[in-house]
């Protein structure tokens, strides 16, 4: 099981926004200029420190939405209702304003730019983040399915777009809706199941590393589908979070 | 404390029992690396192993028949979030290690599904940890880390191994799966042990 460390020394460093972008109605992504950073490894994560004027501080962690780049990266932030950290960053922090992080940091969710062995990301809500950022560096053959409750919820809609028209084909999307499709879309609404994953999935025996993230039920549901399926457990990573993220 | 955030005022609770960095949820939220593995009651087994190899082997029936605790205590998640209050039953480890011969210093808990994590041997006695198997007065189901898994509320709870097959005591230490993905090797959660060098 090859993973990448995290390097030592893991000390606090500003950042600061450069630009935000709307995502939808209660999300946003976060443009950080961070002096120093050397990039990152698609998955990976960083913690956020938020400091009030007294000395009171709030960390969470966020991954990483954006390809890896020297100097800058992206975070994509869902607000949780009632959250204490996640409507500061969607629905305040703005260009110029300060915060701290440190990372990259998480060494087993991580998609190597050198890995050869085509990609399965399958992703629920906001747990599509770091997929976004291992699509945005994909060097090899890498679909990416994602599920959202709607349209109005679906996250790096142009983006995602983008990526899939392509003239090298490296990258396919699929959309999964849970409780409203488009207009004019072929399926109705319904939750990930055998069959979609089988139309999208490479065979279990192509040798394919498959990266699951999103809220628990939606991994544990698709992670077991996937081993149902004949997929090599080991070959599934999955990154998992509860409704808290605040 | 060198950067401040314009415009976070944050919403502070006085709340003595939450270590730095932590916030507190109410919910139990899920970490793990894999699919969950499934392990059927008839399969499951729990080994001790000692530094020469000696092994001490649990069936099921023969493990919830030894002597139980009930345990109330805080949790608290390398990701952030501390949970307060979770109430466990299982047995000790100093039950489990009660007829062992060892002089290790270490120990590496091993799971099912490959999950491995180490902890200092004082770390597991003296009440400190258990091997759980309900949760809030049911079976531990299996996302949680069921049948049986570690607990050692003390120290970040990726040390509290879910779907626990084998207890390794051993004379040096072995740092686990994440303690050589750059996490700390100890993880006490009131120094803010989260990564290698903190």
């Amino acid at each position: 099981m090859a993973r990448a460390a995290i390097p030592g020394g893991l000390t606090w460093r500003p950042a600061i926004v450069a630009a935000t972008r709307v995502e939808t109605a209660t999300a946003r992504t976060l443009v950080l200029d961070v002096d120093g950073w050397t990039g990152h490894l698609p998955g990976q994560h960083i913690d956020v420190r938020l400091t009030a004027p007294d000395g009171y501080t709030a960390q969470r962690s966020y991954s990483i939405s954006s390809a890896p780049e020297p100097g800058r990266l992206e975070v994509t932030v869902q607000a949780v209702t009632d959250g204490e950290v996640s409507p500061y960053l969607v629905d305040v922090a703005g260009p110029g304003d300060q915060l701290e992080i440190r990372g990259p940091l998480g060494g087993w969710f991580v998609r190597r730019p050198a890995d050869p062995r085509p990609a399965l990301l399958i992703g629920g809500g906001s747990g599509v983040a770091p997929l976004v950022s291992m699509v945005r560096a994909a060097t090899a053959p890498t679909r990416l399915l994602y599920s959202t409750r709607s349209p109005s919820d679906e996250l790096f809609r142009a983006d995602l777009a983008a990526a899939a028209a392509a003239d090298d084909a490296r990258v396919a999307v699929t959309h999964v809706y849970t409780r409203v499709a488009p207009p004019g879309w072929p399926n109705p609404p319904r939750r990930l199941d055998a069959d979609t994953l089988a139309r999208v999935a490479w065979p279990h025996d192509a040798n394919v590393v498959a990266f699951v993230c999103g809220p628990t039920a939606f991994v544990e549901t698709v992670a077991d589908l996937l081993v149902d399926t004949g997929h090599n457990p080991a070959n599934i990573r999955t990154e998992r979070f509860g409704p808290s993220r605040g | 404390m060198s950067v401040i955030t314009r415009g976070f005022g944050g919403r502070r609770r006085d709340d003595a029992d939450l270590p730095p960095g932590q916030y507190r949820t109410d919910d139990f939220p899920v970490l793990s690396a894999g699919p969950t593995p499934r392990i059927g009651l008839d399969k499951w087994e729990l080994t001790v192993v000692t530094e020469i190899g000696e092994r001490t082997t649990w069936s099921w029936p023969e493990f919830t028949a030894l002597p139980a605790d009930e345990t109330t205590v805080d949790i608290h998640c390398v990701t952030h979030w501390s949970k307060f209050g979770t109430r466990w039953r299982g047995v000790s480890i100093d039950t489990l290690l009660a007829d062992v011969e060892s002089s290790a210093e270490y120990v590496v808990a091993h799971s099912y599904g490959g999950y491995t994590t180490n902890i200092p041997l004082e770390d597991l006695l003296d009440g400190q940890a258990w091997v759980a198997y309900e949760f809030d007065g049911e079976p531990l189901v299996p996302v949680h880390g069921g049948p049986a898994r570690l607990l050692v509320p003390h120290l970040y709870f990726w040390k509290s191994a879910k779907w626990l097959r084998a207890l390794e005591l051993r004379l040096d230490d072995d740092p686990g799966f994440w303690e050589t993905a750059g996490y700390h090797n100890y993880g006490d959660p009131w120094r803010e042990q989260r990564y290698r060098a903190d």
